[in-house]
Parts: C-alpha cells; sequence; structure tokens
C-alpha cells in the first residue's frame, strides 16, 4: 500500500513555504484555519494572515480588495461555503475582473464524512466551472496539492483548487511536475478509459488493476485540471478505447463528467458513463461512504464492464 | 473651502445633472434617482479631495473610489470623463452594445473605475481588502466606499464592518448616501433602517453625519473629519435627496431606473437652467 498523507496537511505545509518564498501571498480564512491548515501560513507570517470570522462571502470581497493591490491572496474555507454561500463576489468580482484571487475549498466531496451532507461538497465543480475565466483544479494527492498550490501563485486569472480531507495514497513521486490545463496519463489499455479527477484517482487506478484480473485492459488518467481541461488526452483516450468512464467525488452533472462529455459530443463522439452522486450523502466513516456511493474500486470496474457491454 | 472653489463644484455639479439627463433621456435606459443623490459627493472626491491622477490611472499610493451602489454608474462616469479618463463623447454610448460604459461599473473595460459593483454589498468588504493592501505597502492611501442605503440591507455589509473595526481600516472611509429611498419603496416601507449611527457605533466605526449631502462644502468638512482618524473606519452619513434637483423625481423610488420621457426631459431642464439663475 502506498504512502498515505492527508491533502490538508499537505496543503498548510505548501501554504506556508509558497509563504516564505513570496512576499505577494497573503491567505484568509474564516474561522476554520485549524481544519483547513491556513493556520500554519497564519502563524509563521501573522501580519499577512486574515482570519475573518464566520463571514465567507465578506472574505472573498477582501480578497477582492488585496488582489487588486497587487497580493495574491489564498482564501480558505470549506469547499462547500465557497461554492454557496461565496460564489455571488467569486462570479462577481473575483472573475469578472480577472483577479489573482485562488480560492482554496477543502473538504471536497464526501471527505468531510462525519459532518453530514451539510458539510459535503458535491456541486463546487459545477458551480466554478461555469464561471467564465475560473480555473478548476482538483488534486489527487499531496504531491500534486503542493505542486498546484506553488503554481498556482504565478498563474494569471482567478483559480479553485479543491482539496480533500482525507488521507490520501501518493499516486506520484516527489517533485513531479502538473501543467494546468495538462491531464496525466498514468496507465495505458485500450479497451476503455477511466478518467478520474481528486483523491478518486487511487481507486481508479486499483478498479483497472481489477479489471486487468478480469481481462479489460484500462487506460487511467487523472484529470486534474478540470478547467481548462485537457481536450488532446481526453480525444486521444476516446479514439483508442472507443468507450471513456469518468471519476469524480462530486455530482454526476456539471462536473468532470459533464466537462468530458462537452468535448466529445463535439470533436469525438463516443459512450460516455459518468460516475458521480447522485443525491446528497450523510454522515458515516468516509471508506463506508465511499462503498455505499460508489466511488470505491469494485464499483468502479462494475461500472467499466456495464460500459463494456454497451455497443460502440 | 475657498468661496471659488465652491462656485466650480457647484458649477460641476449643475453641469454633470444636465448632461446626466440628456444622457439617460437619449438612452431611455439607466438610474437617475441614484444618481442625483451622490452628484455632489462624488463630484467632491474627485474634484477636490482625492489624490489621482486620469492620466495614471494605475498610479501606485492614489486614492480610490469604490462605487458599493454599482447603479449610480452614469454620475460616476460623468465625473471619470470630466477629469479625463476618458473621453466625453463617449458617455453618449452608454449601455449600448461595445461601449466601453456598462449599465453597472466594470474595471477591466473603463479607465478609473477601481472595482466592478452592482450586485449590492460587496463593495466595503473589498475596500477593506484594498485598506490592508496599501497599508502593506506602507501608503497613506485612502479607500472611499459608497454605499447606498438600500445596499446596507445586505448582510455583507455588516461582515464588512465587523473586518474594518477588527483591523482598524481607518483609511477605508465608508459614505453612505443616505436618500431614505430604495428601489420598491422608502427605506421605512421596505426594510426600516433605525438607528444607523447608533448600528454603526456599535459595529466599531467613527460616524460622522453630514447634515446636508448637497453640500460641497459640508460634504468636504465631513470627509476632512473622517480623514483625521487614525484608529476606527469611519462612516460618513450624507443626508440627501433620492433625485435631488428635479422636482418630480426627488423621494420617488419610482425613478430609481425609469426612463425620462419628453416632456419629463423638457421639465428638468427647465428647472435645472431655472436652479442655475437662482444660484
Amino acid at each position: 500500500m502506498a504512502e498515505r498523507i492527508a491533502i490538508r496537511d499537505a496543503f498548510g505545509e505548501a501554504l506556508r513555504e509558497l509563504g516564505a518564498a513570496n512576499k505577494r501571498v497573503v491567505a484568509l480564512d474564516a474561522d476554520v484555519g485549524g481544519s483547513t491548515k491556513s493556520v500554519l501560513f497564519g502563524k509563521e507570517f501573522p501580519e499577512r494572515y486574515f482570519n475573518v470570522g464566520i463571514s465567507e462571502l465578506n472574505m472573498v470581497n477582501m480578497a477582492a480588495g488585496l488582489a487588486l493591490e497587487g497580493f495574491v491572496p489564498y482564501v480558505n474555507t470549506f469547499a462547500v461555503f465557497l461554492a454557496s454561500r461565496a460564489l455571488d463576489p467569486v462570479q462577481s468580482l473575483i472573475a469578472y475582473d480577472q483577479l489573482n484571487v485562488r480560492l482554496c475549498g477543502t473538504y471536497c466531496g464526501l471527505s468531510d464524512s462525519y459532518d453530514g451532507a451539510s458539510h459535503q461538497a458535491i456541486t463546487d465543480i459545477a458551480a466554478m466551472r461555469a464561471i467564465p475565466h475560473m480555473t478548476v483544479l482538483c488534486a489527487s494527492d499531496a504531491v500534486q496539492t503542493r505542486a498546484l498550490v506553488h503554481q498556482m501563485a504565478d498563474w494569471e486569472g482567478p483559480a479553485y483548487l479543491r482539496l480533500s480531507r482525507a488521507p490520501a495514497p501518493v499516486v506520484y513521486h516527489s517533485g513531479t511536475a502538473f501543467e494546468i490545463g495538462k491531464g496525466v496519463m498514468l496507465r495505458e489499455g485500450g479497451d476503455l478509459a477511466i478518467l478520474a479527477t481528486g483523491t478518486v484517482l487511487h481507486q481508479a487506478l486499483a478498479a483497472a488493476e481489477l479489471l486487468a484480473n478480469q481481462g479489460v485492459q484500462a487506460a487511467v488518467a487523472d484529470l486534474y485540471s478540470v478547467e481548462p481541461i485537457d481536450r488532446e488526452l481526453v480525444i486521444a483516450c476516446a479514439k483508442k478505447t472507443g468507450r471513456i468512464l469518468t471519476v469524480e467525488e462530486h455530482s454526476a452533472r456539471g462536473g468532470l463528467g459533464s466537462a468530458v462529455a462537452e468535448v466529445l459530443a463535439e470533436s469525438w463522439p463516443v459512450p460516455v458513463s459518468i460516475l458521480g452522486a447522485e443525491d446528497f450523502a450523510e454522515s458515516g466513516d468516509l471508506d463506508a461512504l465511499l462503498e455505499k456511493y460508489g466511488y470505491k474500486a469494485e464499483s468502479i470496474a462494475l461500472r467499466a464492464q456495464a460500459l463494456l457491454r454497451k455497443g460502440r | 473651502m475657498t468661496s471659488e472653489k465652491r462656485r466650480q463644484l457647484e458649477e460641476m455639479c449643475l453641469q454633470f445633472r444636465n448632461e446626466l439627463m440628456d444622457i439617460l433621456h437619449d438612452i431611455q435606459t439607466g438610474h437617475p434617482g441614484g444618481s442625483l443623490s451622490c452628484t455632489e459627493i462624488l463630484t467632491t472626491l474627485y474634484f477636490d479631495l482625492m489624490r489621482h491622477d486620469p492620466k495614471r490611472p494605475e498610479m501606485e499610493g492614489r486614492d480610490r473610489v469604490i462605487l458599493s451602489k454599482g447603479h449610480a454608474a452614469p454620475m460616476l462616469y460623468l465625473n471619470l470623463a470630466e477629469a479625463g479618463y476618458f473621453p466625453k463623447e463617449d458617455l453618449k454610448t452608454l449601455r449600448q452594445v461595445g461601449s466601453h460604459l456598462q449599465g453597472h461599473p466594470c474595471r477591466h473595460k473603463t479607465p478609473g473605475v477601481e472595482l466592478s459593483t452592482g450586485p449590492l454589498g460587496l463593495g466595503l468588504g473589498a475596500g477593506v481588502g484594498m485598506a490592508l493592501g496599501e497599508r502593506l505597502k506602507g501608503s497613506d492611501a485612502y479607500i472611499y466606499v459608497l454605499l447606498g442605503d438600500g445596499e446596507i440591507n445586505e448582510g455583507a455589509v455588516w461582515e464588512a464592518a465587523m473586518a474594518g473595526a477588527k483591523y482598524k481600516t481607518c483609511r477605508c472611509i465608508a459614505i453612505l448616501d443616505h436618500n431614505g429611498v430604495q428601489l420598491d419603496g422608502t427605506n421605512d416601507e421596505i426594510m426600516p433602517l433605525g438607528d444607523l449611527a447608533a448600528k454603526w457605533t456599535a459595529f466599531g466605526w467613527n460616524v460622522i453625519t453630514c447634515a446636508d449631502g448637497h453640500d460641497v462644502e459640508q460634504v468636504e468638512s465631513a470627509l476632512f473629519q473622517a480623514k483625521g482618524e487614525t484608529e476606527r473606519p469611519s462612516v460618513v452619513i450624507c443626508e440627501t435627496v433620492k433625485g435631488k434637483g428635479i422636482s418630480f423625481m426627488e423621494g420617488k423610488s419610482i425613478w430609481h431606473g425609469k426612463a425620462i420621457g419628453d416632456a419629463e426631459y423638457r421639465q428638468a431642464k427647465a428647472e435645472l437652467e431655472g436652479g442655475k439663475s437662482h444660484g
């Protein structure tokens, strides 16, 4: 079993590291700094850290002001709040004015498992992706999290980084470089391609192993950059395998699956199966939730088999 | 304020009211009421108080205006054009396809606009953020945030008020255009505001009252007072009249965003002409 590192710990450490290297970086939090781990930045750079209390919308407004002063604000709270109650200024200030604000939404998907559906984010990708100029990134492991935190600092325009609370197996070698707008082909296979985003990536990889044992060769790619999406990679997968299965800890409507389907509908139509949330989930142990709601390798493999039974 | 300065600002305000009528009558869209209530406030800022350079709209250390009540965009544009941020002839393209003058202020289209606004309640938080940024840079610039009184129905304003008090952003000065009227009716009919001074005081702000927000000298004096406060953020509550200067628009919520008819236009122009002769 690969080493497991909590994404939020990797994030907090990376933000602190970035703060030391780049004095233009400031961080804001809405009274969940201990959860988002932005507190690590705050302890070291108190003059550049603003805990604004439980006011997510105002936090984004303040970040807009700081960005207009030439700073690069990293805005931290739960993904569910950033993509719902704070969405007004995310759209009307950050995106409309194309500000260099980094919206970091943690506890994404079902990862805030025990707190229940009210704290789980399953619509954030859809909400963010629909906004013009918004870049949408979903970190799949600790190595990628660190890389994206650093890379976002110099990115032109607004960006949303989706982060899990859960410890996730490390998929990438330390120091791997990731380009915004690209994906990573992790496993070749000719029967179908599984395109995943976020920490479910390792479940997709495990599903490919299960499928191999069943005589099915599944390609697996990491689409950590949902917007802009790696069109070339998506189309290449469709051309090679003729069947696409997308996997995301997010609503089956409006997220990665939709983004992939949009590309293929225009450029290379093939059957696409979208594995994602069909309803709000519930409280519980994360592993039990992932199993119940169909995100484990076994469920992904079953979806793949069902897709293969469909004609081309 | 010298009498010469006073006369100059008053003439400018009259000119802006005239041009506002011309433009809004011509395009048959836009918000006259809230533009007329903040005429003296904006004109005093741009032509008396502020440190800014229309030739260098991105100049470091400039004072900034955030028109949080973004629907008063026409009056902002009149000020910016007169100051030289863009040609005055652009004004007639307001709200038309291809124009840089949007219905509500848009930062990346219009030189001199510091923040895109329109959805109400967002400007004060951004102003607090700007003031924090200026402080981090060691600048002594002021951020003026012009709020509507209907706008402060929005909870985000009070979130920002708490943040301003916490971070002591004394260079972020809120100006409340207290004209008493919002889109559907008076403040009292729609959402009573209660004791405004007590509310802002309770939120930790230094409250300054300007009894006549249409007297440029009073506006200037209130803003000077606000600039003198070095601990708390200040709010200047300006008592104003929605639709000020056009008798049939004054205090009428219907004129929040109504197109001006031909007869109404003629009457408005005649009244402004008369106001000029009466000084």
